[in-house]
């Protein structure tokens, strides 16, 4: 299935031995953004995958040791940050000016 | 067949909404979206549980896309005006599936249901309810539609066009980064086939680039427009979108759609496989 799962929520069940899990949440003015549209991208700028955003604004990838890119689309604005990922849990914030 | 015959502006769906011979449907494989709110007098299609056969690994048969289209209230003579999320793979999953079981007036909405939010178009919560139809589904069209053993004698004579990311193309990957990284299948690509994934036929907001853009990106991938093609990525979703491109938007003949693509590719014992950029 391609649909992402629910974003946010409990790391239970994801193994991070194995799993690279890029996570984190989008804000803009001090709030969490709902419904947020972020992409990964890849070391070379391409898209790797795009989620929703949840009602706290949170995002999860499953990549891959590497460079990575993050970019939220939303009515509001624009924000992108690059990230340096490793197995395991990789947690960061986009904020929106 | 042109841009315009396959293919409305949100602008236009907007201005559309409600018009009487027209259909807005909007595909997810996650319809919560579309329970949040979607399309004013939009009914909804659930990729799986509509369109996916419940028991074997197919597509629901010709009788229960005719129960289905009747019971959400689609006639022969509507034109279906497709939407989705994930920038419009399921919704071009769907106009295909429409395609294969004869339905030809359908279009897809440029950018979907991102460009829709994005742009902060209105959206309903009302519940859409459309009165039964008896709809006359034909038998499956098979030249759009490629199966296993088809795939295989491709490798070296037609374009196989694998849209998934380049990560998943190599091997890194398994799945979309968006997904748990599991599955049975061994990763990599169909050996001889280019990797052109999906999005680079899209905008940031889920429009589809210029016809121009288009064609100068297959062909800079080295996709050879005399031959037959076969599009995959790792369910068939995806390959829709792309599939969409190159047969409705760039006008080739004789394109097909690998809905078995990585998932089974993958899995089938004694194929070959390559690894690598």
């Amino acid at each position: 299935m391609c649909g992402a799962p629910k974003q946010g929520g409990a790391l239970a069940g994801i193994d991070l031995t194995t799993q690279t899990v890029i996570q984190g949440s989008v804000w803009h003015d001090g709030t969490p953004v709902a419904g947020a549209y972020v992409r990964l991208l890849d070391a070379t700028d391409e898209f790797t995958a795009e989620v929703v955003t949840s009602p706290e604004g949170e995002f999860r990838f499953f990549a891959a040791p590497g460079e990575w890119k993050l970019r939220s689309l939303a009515p509001v604005g624009r924000a992108e940050r690059v990230l340096s990922a490793e197995v395991g849990l990789n947690e960061t914030t986009l904020a929106i000016a | 067949m042109s841009r315009t015959d396959v293919l409305v502006s949100a602008d236009w769906a907007q201005e559309h909404l409600g018009d009487a011979g027209l259909v807005f449907v909007e595909v997810d494989e996650d319809t919560s979206a579309y329970d949040k709110g979607h399309l004013e007098g939009a009914v909804k299609l659930d990729w799986k549980k509509d369109l996916q056969d419940p028991l074997r690994r197919d597509f629901v048969d010709k009788e229960q896309f005719e129960a289905l289209l009747s019971s959400k209230g689609i006639s022969n003579d509507d034109t279906v005006v497709l939407y989705g999320g994930n920038n419009n793979w399921f919704a071009a999953y769907a106009y295909w599936y429409f395609k294969l079981y004869g339905h030809d007036a359908v279009k897809l909405v440029d950018g979907g249901r991102k460009k829709w939010e994005l742009d902060s178009r209105p959206l309903s919560d009302a519940e859409v309810s459309r009165p039964a139809t008896t709809y006359t589904a034909q038998e499956p069209d098979t030249s759009i539609r490629a199966f296993r053993d088809e795939v295989v004698a491709a490798i070296d004579t037609k374009n196989l066009v694998d849209v998934r990311s380049p990560d998943e193309f190599a091997g890194k990957l398994v799945a979309p980064a968006h997904l748990p990284q599991e599955g049975a299948q061994r990763p990599g690509h169909i050996p001889s086939a280019v990797n052109v994934p999906w999005s680079k036929a899209a905008n940031e907001d889920g429009t589809f680039k210029s016809d121009e853009e288009l064609a100068a990106l297959y062909a800079d991938a080295g996709f050879d427009g005399a031959k037959e093609t076969i599009a995959y990525c790792r369910i068939g979703e995806r390959s829709s979108h792309t599939w969409f491109v190159l047969k409705e938007l760039l006008g080739h003949e004789n394109v097909k759609n690998y809905d078995g693509s990585w998932t089974e590719y993958g899995s089938l014992v004694g194929v070959p496989i390559a690894k690598g950029a």
